[in-house]
């Protein structure tokens, strides 16, 4: 009895193994991302376009729910060698996998497999975030931004101000106008966003995080914000608090800074260009908006901006065919008609420059919804990136950014004094850094 | 004399604990002896290798002090929980114990929230006690600034802890209740009859006789405490603000899985398991003895 039951078991698999064989035939890889909800369908459409458009491989594509989750189930993945073939790793995340040595080079993954990519056409800020010191391309950008200012155009008109505030003083005037107008939050901050109000600010002022270039020179960099300008920005940021011209908007306190204007609640706010298809999407009836390039000080110069999301990696120890299928894949996405989908449906800017200028020429920037986001691209390449806005080479930088978010909780809500905040925090990142440069003793960077 | 079942067969009962003691080796001894091992070495994230750095990492968490910070952070809500939790499920079983009105159908209602995982509750309690729209909030229009737990953190602790104490009275609640109930009527009844009220026989005569249920509940809460904080302050604070609700476990959490510090995180697991080996310890040597059994 059993055994009957047990041997038409075993023939029931046998015939669907047999059923499915033909499907074998193609090469299966997988890809992990760290997007959710819209984005993610986003990227399945695009899975699923390529396993359409060709019939030798199939990606299986993975969503890991957010960028801290795909690092860490990458690495555990990794570590067990049950690794994706492709995987999408954020920003902060980049200077351990380069010094890992778990990758294969994307160059060389494309060369290798007879793909022609133009190397020099990725927008100068994108591609040295993601290049080695000496400019080669180690992973392929895939959604990238930065940040930039949103602003209630409805209040600007009303505290009579013409266009958008281009500085820092300009913004002052306006916020203070708004309050006295009687608007009750004229800027929403939230201090979690330390990539927009530190960072951001210190790569367009051309200030140093740390020396060595923020750590592109070496892994012994130290911190320098409490030397440079963000000191006065804090302090600004500080004084405006106080007066409740800046209001604290979190996901803490119930309701985020986004959500509080596109609510309409506040009139301002620093948020990546990415949001701009979901404040399009979200805006309330009769809130109308406008955003600009991240405003700086009077007298100071504007430097280009630093690039924020992710980009995808190829990880080692997988087949020949596995990689012949991740190459087709990136060729996919680089395909012209691909980048502007994706940049068009999600708001993130085209990576490439060819991408951007044949946009540009559709007209795809000169109405809404659209219109404004070309003031990221222009944001990115507005001066050569200097050795401040190259991008952030520190390791475990994820906690640096941990540690200013702490900071700047703490001069807000504490009280605590800019200066010696700042010069805490300088020291608790050059223990992290030390940490780091540690852990891997005598590793060069790539 | 003591009366003594054994087997003869000596390879029964290993069979038999066999599976039991397979769960344990692999889910608590072999990650227990992987944590001791990175917490002496300084090991690469992405499994490029290590190097052997003797009690570096220890010396570098006891050096901190942010995270004696967390220490003593942990300390106090350990015993600030355990004690409220405990508090209010005596309370509450004292009462139902006493078989008044609806008895029957608080007895089952009390135990409900024991049932929900804590990051459910945790999303639950954010909008209730989020100080711009929740419902607790909403004191703050009638005193502006008074409820806020996003910029205070003394707000934001009390508001963890006192999640955390919810979410264990059900537990504790159904514990005391069983010990309440074991206790011979004739007992409470005689007390009554020479005249005690209800408060004093619940001192002189009930606690007494439930200490037993009463020492096994501190340990249980006590450890709780420590570990399943977690699934609240991840979903409700995130540590902040300013760090204020970092507790050793989520601190834990944080440098080991945001930061990547996988060695400085083995380090202190391993001193967090020391904490909670001691605790359980010393209470059974040192507590134990001051409690009657029958």
């Amino acid at each position: 009895m059993t055994r009957t039951r047990l041997l038409s078991a075993a023939s029931t698999i046998a015939v669907l193994a047999l059923a499915t064989a033909p499907a074998m035939a193609q090469t299966k890889f997988e890809f992990w991302y760290g997007l959710s909800g819209d984005l993610s369908e986003r990227v399945q459409d695009m899975c699923r376009g390529f396993n359409e458009s060709q019939a030798d491989y199939e990606i299986v594509c993975v969503s890991q729910e957010n960028y801290d989750n795909t690092l860490q189930n990458t690495i555990a993945a990794y570590r067990a060698n049950k690794q994706p073939t492709v995987t999408q790793i954020f920003d902060a995340g980049t200077l351990d996998l380069m010094l890992s040595g778990a990758y294969m080079p994307i160059r060389e993954l494309m060369e290798s497999n007879g793909y022609e990519i133009d190397w020099d056409n990725y927008l100068s800020g994108i591609a040295s975030y993601f290049s080695t010191s000496t400019g080669e391309m180690l992973s392929l950008p895939f959604n990238n931004s930065t940040a930039v200012i949103y602003y209630n155009t409805d209040a600007l008109a009303k505290v009579g101000f013409e266009g958008t505030p281009k500085t820092w003083e300009e913004v002052e005037t306006v916020a203070r106008a708004m309050k006295d107008a009687g608007y009750e939050c004229p800027i929403a901050f939230d201090p979690s966003g330390a990539w927009q109000w530190f960072e951001q600010f210190s790569a367009i002022h051309n200030q140093p995080i740390a020396t060595k270039g923020n750590g592109f020179g070496g892994l012994d960099a130290e911190m320098v914000v409490s030397q440079g300008k963000f000191v006065d920005q804090l302090t600004w940021i500080k004084k405006m608090y106080d007066e409740g011209i800046i209001v604290h908007k979190s996901k803490d306190a119930g309701e985020t800074a986004n959500d509080a204007f596109v609510n309409g609640k506040c009139q301002i706010t620093s948020s990546s260009v990415a949001d701009h298809g979901t404040f399009g999407k979200q805006a309330a009836e009769g809130v109308h908006w406008a955003n600009a390039m991240l405003p700086i000080w009077e007298g100071t110069e504007r430097t280009n901006s630093l690039v924020g999301g992710a980009s995808l990696w190829t990880l080692k120890g997988k087949s020949e065919e596995e990689y012949k299928g991740a190459a087709a894949f990136f060729n996919y996405l680089a395909q012209p008609e691909q980048a502007q989908t994706w940049s068009t449906i999600t708001g993130y800017v085209p990576v490439t420059m060819a991408g951007f200028e044949a946009m540009k020429a559709n007209g795809f920037y000169d109405e809404a919804p659209y219109k404004g986001r070309e003031l990221a691209v222009e944001s990115l390449t507005f001066t050569p990136p200097t050795e401040n806005s190259r991008g952030i080479r520190l390791g475990n930088y994820a906690s640096i950014r941990q540690e200013m978010v702490k900071t700047m909780q703490d001069v807000l809500f504490n009280n605590a004094p800019v200066l010696e905040s700042l010069q805490a925090f300088d020291a608790k990142g050059n223990e992290i850094l030390r940490r780091f440069e540690q852990t891997y003793k005598g590793a060069q960077l790539p | 004399m003591e009366r003594r079942a054994f087997y003869r067969n000596p390879v029964l009962p290993w069979l038999l604990i066999g599976p039991q003691l397979l769960l344990v080796l692999v889910f608590f001894y072999w990650p227990t002896s992987q944590a001791l091992y990175w917490a002496f070495t300084l090991e690469q994230p992405w499994g490029g290798g290590n190097s052997w750095v003797w009690l570096d990492n220890f010396i570098a968490i006891f050096r901190d002090r942010e995270y004696w910070a967390t220490v003593v952070r942990s300390a106090f809500y350990a015993m600030c929980t355990t004690g409220l939790s405990m508090a209010v499920a005596l309370f509450l079983a004292c009462f139902v114990d006493r078989s008044l009105k609806g008895t029957k159908l608080f007895q089952s209602v009390y135990v409900w929230p024991y049932a929900i995982a804590a990051p459910a509750a945790g999303v639950a309690f954010r909008f209730i006690f989020a100080p711009q729209s929740g419902i607790i909030g909403s004191i703050n229009q009638i005193w502006p600034g008074i409820w806020d737990p996003s910029t205070n953190g003394v707000h934001a602790l009390a508001m963890i802890i006192i999640c955390h104490a919810w979410l264990g009275i059900g537990y504790n609640f159904i514990f005391f209740l069983a010990a309440l109930q074991m206790i011979p009527r004739s007992i409470t009844e005689a007390g009554a009859m020479d005249g005690a009220r209800p408060l004093r026989r619940m001192f002189d005569l009930q606690l007494p006789l439930i200490a037993p249920t009463v020492f096994f509940l501190l340990i249980m809460n006590l450890i709780s405490s420590f570990t399943d904080s977690f699934g609240l302050i991840d979903t409700m604070t995130e540590g902040g603000p300013v760090g204020s609700t970092e507790v050793m476990v989520y601190r834990l959490f944080i440098d080991g899985f945001r930061g990547l510090d996988y060695s400085g995180a083995a380090a202190q697991s391993i001193v967090l398991m020391l904490l909670v080996i001691a605790l359980t310890f010393v209470q059974f040597k040192w507590v134990e003895k001051r409690v009657h059994y029958n």
